[in-house]
């Protein structure tokens, strides 16, 4: 059964629609990458599916005992964060938020889930460490261990590597890869950097001008990647 | 320093010094609890804007205070007891006016004509000027200047407060704090990460909105100690400082609530104790600056922050 449906999502702000007529679906495990242009429309599809703002058209199914609420979502760092005065531990304990619903405080297994996550991505002896002293790298790889504090089976990401040196980003993937291959937890993924989508992605998803979804077998054959090969080539 | 007690205990004997102290110390950890998340989410000039309302609605209430006091002294004849209770009209109005205030500037939705700092400054000039004309238009005693320098700085209110209005206080600075104790880690959460608050299902509007609520109750109350144009700096000064030195948003909180109180207290304590007695207000925001000075150089001299 599919985790994640979307079906004949049109997009867009104000009345104004970037993208029409999308369909897809995610299956359980899947390592997904969404790569398009910028301004084609991957942050909007990524907000709605998040259920942040409602799409114009069409609607957001999920399956498989995953609740929209559920979904770990890795956004993209913003500035008030910077200088956010918060230790390691208190941030990823925050993504155990959607478990409390209107209860004030958290229990005992959900420090434990934190803490847990907190290990799982390698922070460990970090806990009391301010968020705003550790490295880039460091800070992502908080955000991951929150995100994953807030599902059990998907995780969506936007653009994890942005900003990050290369040995960073190359330890991100892996982290990424191993929550996929050994934590069956499934992946989506917002990227720009299509070498790696190729590299890490069971399947693909492509919008912009043309729109394709598929495994990465299929889009290497397919005519989307060249477009978007071609024009990244110009840009 | 017998002479520190000595004349410390002789004021102690006069209610409205007691009154002053409990109601400071309770204004002051209020105000202190959301400092760190006003700071962060760029949200200072929303309660600077709310403290130029209360101004506005400070000058209506006592506008209208005479007529309405006979209205209510006519009705209250009827029940024993609630005639003491017109003598917080004024706070309970102004309470009221600025609580509307934050809900319009923080209602939730997208389509707004006019859009956040905008909006702030307009509400935030024109109740400040509309406030003035009325207190010009209806006088309610000889000393317009003096009531009007009272109202923007305190000079003198946070000793003339009337029995009604100590309870008033006691009251929302106890509502203020469970509320903040009972939403703490929901505030953390919306505060460190909107968008990631909402995508797990927390309403963050709603609790954009309970955060201007608190802080409207919050100017209301600090109006009394420290006037309306210093009110920032009591809700800014003691979070800023903190932040120079604590590194999680639980220690910061603490910190932030504790230098407050202190810097409150020695604030009232050097303006009754200082001979030709100094404004109240201005000197506890005098304190709360030497105590950021010190922190930001323990910070510095910490130096760990990069």
């Amino acid at each position: 059964m599919s985790q994640l449906i979307c079906e004949n999502l049109t997009l867009g702000y104000e009345g104004h629609a970037i993208l029409q007529d999308l369909s897809f679906s995610v299956e359980p495990g899947d390592y997904l990458c969404i790569v398009g242009e910028n301004g084609s429309g991957k942050t909007t599809l990524m907000r709605t599916i998040l259920g942040l703002i409602p799409p114009m058209k069409g609607q957001v199914l999920t399956g498989d005992g995953l609740k929209q609420t559920e979904i770990g979502y890795l956004p993209q760092q913003t500035e008030v964060q910077r200088d956010f005065p918060a230790s390691v531990f208190e941030v990823v304990l925050s993504g155990c938020q959607n478990r409390c619903g209107l209860r004030p405080f958290y229990r005992k297994e959900e420090k434990e889930i934190a803490a847990e996550n907190i290990r799982i991505l390698g922070l460990e002896g970090m806990e009391k460490r301010c968020y705003r002293e550790l490295s880039g790298g460091q800070q992502q790889r908080v955000l991951l261990a929150r995100a994953l504090s807030a599902t059990k089976k998907m995780l969506l990401l936007d653009e994890p590597v942005t900003g990050l040196d290369p040995k960073a980003t190359a330890e991100m993937y892996r982290c990424i890869k191993e929550l996929n291959e050994q934590g069956g937890i499934t992946i989506v993924m917002i990227t720009h950097d299509l070498s790696a989508a190729l590299q890490y992605a069971s399947h693909i998803l492509h919008i912009g001008a043309h729109v394709f979804f598929g495994t990465k077998e299929e889009y290497l054959e397919s005519s989307a990647r060249v477009e978007f090969g071609k024009e990244g080539e110009e840009s | 320093m017998t002479w520190f007690f000595e004349t410390l205990g002789n004021y102690f004997q006069f209610p409205f010094v007691r009154y002053a102290l409990i109601v400071g110390v309770l204004v002051a950890l209020c105000s202190s609890l959301l400092g760190v998340t006003l700071v962060l989410k760029r949200f200072s000039f929303i309660g600077d804007g709310l403290s130029h309302v209360a101004f506005g609605a400070m000058a209506i209430a006592s506008a209208t205070k005479i007529a309405v006091s006979q209205l209510f002294n006519a009705i209250a004849s009827w029940i024993p007891g609630a005639a003491g209770w017109i003598d917080s009209y004024e706070m309970v109005l102004t309470l009221v006016i600025t609580i509307l205030a934050a809900v319009l500037l923080l209602r939730p939705g997208q389509n707004r004509k006019i859009k956040g700092d905008a909006a702030v400054a307009m509400l935030s000039v024109g109740a400040l000027a509309l406030g003035y004309l009325i207190l010009n238009l209806f006088p309610t005693s000889g000393n317009l200047s003096g009531d009007v320098c009272s109202t923007l700085f305190g000079s003198t209110s946070i000793l003339t407060l009337t029995s009604s209005e100590v309870w008033i206080s006691l009251i929302l600075s106890v509502v203020v704090v469970v509320v903040f104790v009972l939403f703490y880690h929901k505030i953390f959460a919306v505060t460190f990460d909107e968008n990631f608050a909402k995508a797990t299902g927390i309403r963050a509007d709603f609790y954009n909105l309970l955060v201007a609520v608190i802080v409207a109750v919050v100017i209301v109350l600090a109006m009394n100690l420290v006037g309306s144009l210093l009110i920032s700096a009591l809700v800014i000064f003691p979070a800023l400082s903190a932040m120079r030195v604590f590194k999680s948003f639980k220690s910061v909180t603490i910190a932030s609530a504790v230098i407050s109180v202190a810097s409150a207290i020695i604030g009232i304590l050097i303006s009754i104790l200082v001979e030709k007695g100094t404004p109240v207000g201005s000197t506890i925001v005098a304190v709360d600056i030497l105590v950021f000075i010190g922190f930001f150089i323990a910070g510095k001299i910490g130096g760990r922050r990069k």
